[in-house]
């Protein structure tokens, strides 16, 4: 178990770490969906199947082809001329980073305690799960919903917006 | 309603699939190397050079004028002209192209150097098994391979080379008559030269 | 005897397992799954590529193959040993690793699909409880695959074709997925064997599968439809389209990796097939009752051959799609209709058995298919084309 947790971590520290590190951005998108689809087989390791299809489903499906997306349409997809691939405005990024991981380590960390240890390996099924949200959960799935249904509504706007200026 | 016509589609095509087993009169197409459709009149693919008679070195109509070399779109005629001349099929003294290669993996098929050819030398072939083993040479076609026989271009375009045939006499019928008043005329000329110069001694002796 | 029949592919694993040592022995089951499974699938494109060319033939009035071997049976043979030992060209430009990775992502992730398919009773490699949502990862991370090999070329039709195919397998994925849920509201359960032992059971000799439901029908019609688009088949395959743009992604592929392509989008179309006889058509179930004593497996791929058949048909008879007919397609009919057939699928839930519900969905189905047929015909989508930058 813990042998291929080490392997599927390395893969996904290497997938990130070449998304950052790369020069082609495209190669940098295609490293990121590398460490989604580790992160996900991560999960199902941890016997959460669910968490772990709709990890592929979502991030290496759908997001990784819209951040392709995203560079091919807005800028060059090809490696920058002047060479580096650390911005000019590096220490802010770093420091949003750090302060982005101390605040989820800390999350972590204090919550830890609270978790009986070596617990037994809950099974949960798919059906737990859309129990749970349907049940105890219901209020934030329809904040969810309706925030994705804003963002849809705004994307049509842009749309329809562009198509009138154009006329 | 919508998908209405996608069924209606789809019945076409499941006739055609059942029909096609059961008459044999739908099948369109046929067993291309044992069975042939004999070509169209109008079919043409890549150029041939007319002879007339029997030898094709000696009866080749063309005479090396270039014309068609200038005016090949892609540029896959080479010919190198002769230095000297040779008579041609009725004899009269003509240059001659001492090399013509078409590379017909080049030629598209245009016609335009027939159109161009003021002498009807070139002509469109409907010979279509063509494929070699090599690329380069084998689609390189030289002056033997290129001629061909007046009686080949009536056997594939009989129509069109009847015409040419019949304006080719027309065009010798006047040549020849032109001849003939230019020889008559030189004659006569001759004649009342012949007579002047008789006369002339004639009356000096007299 | 017939029990036997029915189990001879289980029982002829559990032999040849049983002569390694306990610990191998689960490994070893899922392995010879596997080999099987890699085995069978390749050999059932072959058969469906001589199938297809033989049938669109006939559908044009034509013979097809028929010259190598008897009725040209042995031109698939003939077709793999020219695409195995043609050149393998990679463009100088192309981005050489991830040109090389394509192919293989395309068929490893094609293949995935069939480890949570049930073929016959018992006969599922991994029989998971998120079976549909493991297979519809899989199939979504065949669209990465393919923007890789487009991208890599460096050829603007390869670039132009993966663009389509992304764009167009997105949004077809939506409705396919959203006609599943349907099945999945149902049945309750996403593993794909509940949801076949579900659907396996019969009223007098007629099977309860779902396609024979109001919302199942119209939901295995969605579903039809997505899957077309999704496995790039006629008439939505314009990302291949070779009248603009040579032959899309795979333009720049030749010989091996060519056909590693081809056999990517077979098998993909063999999975989506069995996916959707699975979903629909009672997987392995039979069709009649007095027919159970035929063995499993033998329906099962007699529908997925079947399925296979239609898209064939559907090939030889439509006409490719234009590229804003198809996205309108999607999101303005195809969308909306299996959004309405998801609430169907909830209304027939909770209306109980009787005759109400049959009449009462059927009817809500009916009327939004006329309403929404008559919208489409009406707008101006399918008429000729206004383009708005290049007047
Ligand atoms: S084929 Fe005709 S145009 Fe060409 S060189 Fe000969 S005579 Fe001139
Ligand atoms: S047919 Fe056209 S392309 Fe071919 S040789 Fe004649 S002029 Fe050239």
């Amino acid at each position: 178990m813990s042998f291929v947790f080490y392997i599927l971590a390395a893969i996904t520290l290497a997938g990130g770490l070449a998304a950052v590190l790369l020069k082609n951005m495209v190669h940098c998108a295609l490293a990121v969906s590398i460490a989604f689809a580790g992160l996900a087989f991560l999960f199902l390791g941890l016997d959460a199947q669910f968490a772990g299809f709709a990890q592929i489903l979502v991030y290496v499906g759908a997001v990784a082809i819209l951040v392709v997306f995203a560079i091919l349409l807005t800028r060059s997809s090809d490696t920058p001329k002047d060479g580096g691939v650390f911005s000019r405005t590096w220490l802010a990024g770093l420091v949003v980073a750090a302060a982005v991981f101390a605040v989820i380590g800390w999350a972590v960390l204090s919550s830890v305690g609270g978790l009986p240890h070596e617990a037994a390996v809950p099974t949960v099924t798919v059906l737990q799960i859309g129990q749970a949200l349907m049940g105890p959960y219901v209020l934030p799935l329809e904040i969810v919903a309706l925030l994705l249904t804003v963002a849809t509504i705004g994307a049509v706007i842009v749309a329809i917006h562009e198509k009138e200026d154009a006329k | 309603m919508l998908g209405e016509g996608i069924l209606k589609g789809l019945a076409e095509t499941a006739r055609n699939f059942v029909g096609s087993y059961v008459s044999k009169e739908r099948l369109t197409t046929v067993e291309y190397p044992e069975q042939r459709i004999a070509p169209i009149e109008a079919t043409r693919d890549f150029p041939f050079l007319v002879y007339d008679g029997k030898d094709w070195d000696a009866g080749l109509r063309c005479v090396a004028c270039q014309i068609c070399e200038k005016e090949c779109p892609p540029k896959c005629i080479f010919i190198e002209k002769s230095k000297d001349k040779k008579p041609d099929a009725v004899g009269k003294q003509q240059f001659y192209p001492a090399r013509f290669d078409i590379d017909i993996s080049v030629c598209m098929s245009c016609q335009i150097c027939v159109e161009v050819c003021p002498f009807d030398a070139i002509k469109m072939n409907t010979e279509f098994e063509l494929s070699t083993t090599d690329r380069f040479g084998g689609l390189l076609l030289d002056r033997q391979q290129l001629a061909k026989s007046n009686e080949y271009y009536h056997e594939i375009h009989p129509t069109e080379a009847s015409g040419v045939d019949a304006r080719l006499a027309a065009e010798r019928a006047a040549a020849e008559a032109k001849a003939k008043a230019a020889a008559e005329a030189a004659a006569a000329k001759a004649a009342a030269a012949a007579a002047s110069s008789a006369a002339k001694p004639a009356g000096g002796e007299a | 005897m017939v029990e036997k029949l029915d189990q001879i592919f289980v029982l002829l694993s559990h032999w040849l397992v049983g002569f390694l040592p306990a610990g191998l022995q689960q490994a070893a089951g899922i392995v010879i799954g596997v080999v099987v499974i890699v085995c069978l699938y390749p050999a059932l494109f072959a058969l469906a590529v001589l199938m297809e060319r033989k049938g669109l033939g006939r559908m044009q009035n034509r013979y097809g193959p028929n010259r190598v071997g008897p009725y040209g049976i042995l031109q698939p043979i003939a077709d793999g040993i020219k695409s195995l030992t043609k050149e393998d060209i990679v463009p100088l430009s192309a981005d050489s690793a991830v040109h090389f990775l394509a192919p293989i992502v395309v068929v490893v992730a094609s293949f995935m699909g069939f480890a949570v398919l049930p073929m016959g009773r018992n006969m599922v490699l991994v029989d998971m409880d998120a079976g549909l949502l493991f297979y519809f990862a899989m199939g979504a991370s065949t669209e990465l695959a393919v923007f890789m090999a487009g991208w890599s070329s460096r050829n603007k039709y390869s670039l132009l074709g993966a663009m389509r195919a992304v764009a167009q397998m997105i949004s077809y994925e939506v409705p396919l997925l959203l006609s599943s849920v349907a099945v999945v509201m149902i049945t309750g359960s996403l593993s794909l064997t509940k949801i076949v032992s579900a659907q396996n059971a019969y009223t007098g000799i007629f099977p309860h599968w779902y396609i024979f439901t109001p919302w199942g029908f119209a939901g295995f019609l969605m579903y039809a439809i997505s899957t077309t688009a999704e496995t790039n088949r006629s008439p939505f395959d314009l990302p291949e389209g070779e009248s603009e743009i040579v032959a899309g992604y795979h333009t720049e592929y030749s010989g091996f990796k060519f056909a590693l392509f081809f056999l990517g989008e077979y098998v993909a179309m063999f999975s989506i097939s069995g996916l959707g006889t699975t979903l629909f058509l009672g997987g392995w179930s039979a069709p009649f009752s007095f027919l159970t004593w035929i063995p499993s497996w033998i329906w099962f791929f007699s529908k997925l051959m079947l399925s296979i058949c239609v898209f064939i048909w559907l090939r030889g008879t439509l006409p490719r799609l234009r590229q804003d007919q198809l996205m309108n397609f999607a999101w303005k009919f195809v969308l909306p209709l299996s959004l309405i057939n998801l609430l169907v699928a909830a209304l027939w839930r909770f209306l109980g058995e009787g005759w109400q519900r049959w009449v009462f969905c059927s009817a809500i189905l009916l009327i939004a298919y006329v309403f929404m047929g008559l919208q489409e015909a009406r707008s101006d989508h399918f008429g000729p084309r206004s383009y708005r930058y290049a007047e």
